[in-house]
């Protein structure tokens, strides 16, 4: 294994940098949204409106014009996300008739950015709208209008960072495709090479020798995982709430069922592009409907159950759940039970496989 | 095999994944039980983004089910709710959000109080507040928000650089292995021939597969192409050719396929994935990733697919995109094929 020089490089490097680069990139906070405001008004209050809007911190101003057609090109040409129209008139209209509207353009092409991109400016505009009123109307005693107010409170995460929620399931993702890949590769490159004929005629029985293989890669995947927890704490300051022996405990059952799984595929495949062309299709499908980067409720039900036969969905679950909330072994028991019984079924049939195609 | 892949991925990405939120599971503690929590849970449940509970349940059960992922969020209603809205025309609901997704959590608190600031206007509704400004907005390009038009893109992305990257990058590396590259070399053929026609038979395939995540795309998902067809075509081939020679380079500097493979995951599914821009924002990252995005094709490709199928826009808003991917294209081959001699003598 390690006589491949490659490996030890792949083992280490490639997971720590992957881990650092990709928390950054993965970040789905949305901010520095481009607007684009054109003001027919040029009044006081609409250029206060304008201020306001961009010293929230959510905006980076695109342009500042008079002209519908120049903010058009902005948003065609993905230079602005939003468009803010305030009209001609706008302040003498909005004490004259005591209302006012303002237009929206957004660039709807990814939904949740339009949304939330939306969401701000509104309540900017509302707030905004709230200040005015407190301004210009005498304010009584008692509020003439019900009001409720929706007090919320962040548990776990109240200042909304979204690194702790990516990098333990980033994490995860790396060390499945490690040990996922390295356990195909081995029994094909073997087939390849021809060193299989070898084994087979010695008297190791078929379960002896995949239990051969599956020891080293239980301790490369250990390693892989403990570099990552270090880096997560080096670098973001990720500390597991929960407990670190709970973590590893599930570790291994899930390193378990990953390495039937690529067992499984390389007594399947002849040759390495095989092996590695379907490990990579399950890894692709694994990763997206795991969880990882789109939220997992929201998948039909279909979808759902299908995710629920992949180790891997459990594993970011309970990487969330014991990091971020501090979860317990009786919390994630089903997911360990389930991940086990997955395990089970793939190292079992990759045995009888195995006798069967040699 | 490499047929299935995209059809899996535009199927997946179609229909499964999506960024939007629904369903999610909710607990609301109604200490009030009053008409006007009643009427609030109501059109809570009525949303389709709630799968409402009601439980009277303390932080500390609260607690619990968070840790146990039972719930996402509780709405908790103070005891005199009606009462105190009815009296001081004021009360407050508390939301607690369970924060490890913190886009889930204030997404669904900011639903929330949209469904409370609807049901705050319904309780008098002849009333003008003074001095309104209303926003009226109009969604462009996607006005049901839905997450189809976002992701077909990036898919055509990933799928076209992917499949030719690693595949081309083993085909060679795989004759290096094997030793049949000596055999190949000794005999009249050029290498530049060689290349040419390992790459061939993986851009017709590409082209074989973009074609069915078109089809698939306008008539399965609904998001047409309002643009030039054949100007999408044409900027596809652009970046399958630009994948291809990426393949080849990968293919010239590793010499087992263990890491030809290797490097063309690392050095293209993750960075096509995260640094297209597809599936998180660009103007997120920090500085120096942005720096790095602009090497990775598949960002530029993304740009100009989006234009072109989405936006309906012609060639002179892309020409700068459809430059980079020329000359990327260019360095490439340009770079492999200069490794190619030197490796051979």
């Amino acid at each position: 294994m390690f006589r491949d020089k490659g490996f030890t490089g792949r083992l280490f490097i490639a997971p720590a940098i992957q881990l650092i680069l990709l928390p950054m990139a993965a970040n789905y906070t949305i901010k520095n949204i481009n607007i684009a405001i054109v003001d027919h008004d040029h009044s006081v209050t609409s250029q206060k409106l304008s201020k306001k809007i961009l010293s929230s911190g959510y905006f980076k101003l695109a342009d500042y014009t008079d002209f519908d057609s120049k903010a058009d090109k902005l948003i065609e040409s993905d230079k602005a996300d939003l468009v803010l129209e305030i009209p001609d008139k706008f302040e003498k209209n909005l004490i004259a008739d005591n209302t006012q509207k303002t237009g929206i353009e957004v660039n709807a092409i990814n939904g949740v950015k339009a949304s939330i991109g939306f969401g701000y400016l509104s309540g900017i505009i509302s707030d905004f709208n709230n200040d005015l009123r407190a301004n210009w109307v005498q304010p009584e005693r008692t509020n003439p209008l019900p009001t409720i107010s929706v007090v919320p409170s962040f548990w776990y995460n109240p200042l909304l960072t979204y690194y702790i929620f990516m990098v333990p399931a980033i994490l995860v993702s790396l060390v499945t495709g490690v040990a996922g890949l390295s356990a195909a590769f081995n029994i094909v490159k073997e087939k390849e090479i021809g060193t299989i004929e070898q084994i087979n005629v010695t008297p190791i029985k078929k379960y002896e020798f995949i239990l051969g293989k599956l020891i080293p890669f239980l301790a490369v995947g250990g390693v892989v995982f403990t570099v990552g927890l270090l880096i997560s704490w080096a670098l973001y300051g990720i500390i597991p709430l929960g407990n670190i022996a709970v973590l590893y405990l599930f570790l291994y059952v899930f390193l378990f069922a990953i390495l039937g799984f690529g067992l499984l595929i390389s007594t399947y495949s002849e040759t390495q592009q095989q092996a590695n062309s379907i490990m990579f299709l399950f890894m692709m499908v694994f990763n997206m409907m795991s969880g990882l980067y789109t939220p997992f409720d929201s998948m039909p039900g279909w979808a759902q159950f299908v995710s629920h036969l992949f180790p891997i969905s459990y594993f970011i679950d309970v990487m969330r759940m014991v990091v971020i909330k501090g979860s317990g072994l009786h919390d994630i028991r089903f997911h360990i039970l389930c991940v086990f019984l997955i395990g089970i079924v793939l190292n079992t049939w990759a045995v009888l496989n195995y006798r069967k195609t040699s | 095999m490499l047929f299935g892949f995209p059809i899996i991925q535009i199927v997946l990405f179609g229909f499964a994944l999506t960024n939007e939120l629904k369903n999610a599971n909710i607990v609301v503690v109604d200490n009030a039980k009053d008409l006007a929590s009643q009427q609030i849970i109501d059109k809570l449940q009525g949303s389709k983004f709630f799968n409402v509970q009601k439980e009277i349940m303390t932080p500390s059960a609260i607690d619990a089910a968070f840790k146990e992922g039972k719930i996402k969020l509780a709405v908790v209603f103070p005891v005199n709710f009606n009462t105190d809205l009815l009296h001081l025309n004021k009360a407050s609901i508390q939301v607690i959000a369970d924060a490890s997704d913190p886009n889930t959590a204030q997404t669904l608190t900011n639903y929330i109080t949209s469904i409370v600031s609807d049901y705050q206007a319904q309780l008098s509704p002849t009333a003008q507040i003074p001095y309104t400004i209303h926003p009226e907005v109009r969604m462009l390009y996607n006005p049901d928000l839905k997450g189809a038009p976002n992701f077909v893109p990036g898919v055509m992305a990933m799928v076209l650089l992917l499949v030719c990257v690693m595949m081309t990058s083993v085909s060679i590396v795989r004759e290096k292995e094997m030793g049949t590259m000596e055999i190949l070399l000794v005999s009249p053929v050029k290498p530049l021939m060689v290349i040419v026609a390992k790459a061939i038979p993986y851009l017709v395939l590409s082209i074989v597969n973009l074609c069915v995540i078109l089809l698939l795309s306008v008539y399965a998902l609904n998001v047409p192409v309002k643009g030039s067809l054949i100007l999408l075509l044409g900027e596809s081939t652009l970046l399958i050719i630009t994948a291809l020679a990426l393949g080849l380079l990968i293919s010239t500097i590793t010499s087992s396929q263990q890491s030809a493979m290797f490097a063309s995951m690392l050095g293209m599914m993750l960075p096509t994935m995260l640094l297209s821009g597809y599936l998180f924002p660009i103007e997120n990252m920090p500085f120096v990733l942005q720096v790095i995005s602009n090497i990775v094709p598949a960002r530029w490709y993304y740009v100009i697919v989006k234009a072109i199928m989405l936006k309906g826009l012609g060639f002179s808003f892309i020409w700068k995109e459809t430059l980079v991917l020329a000359s990327m294209a260019v360095f490439f081959t340009a770079l492999s094929l200069r490794n190619f001699k030197i490796r051979l003598e």
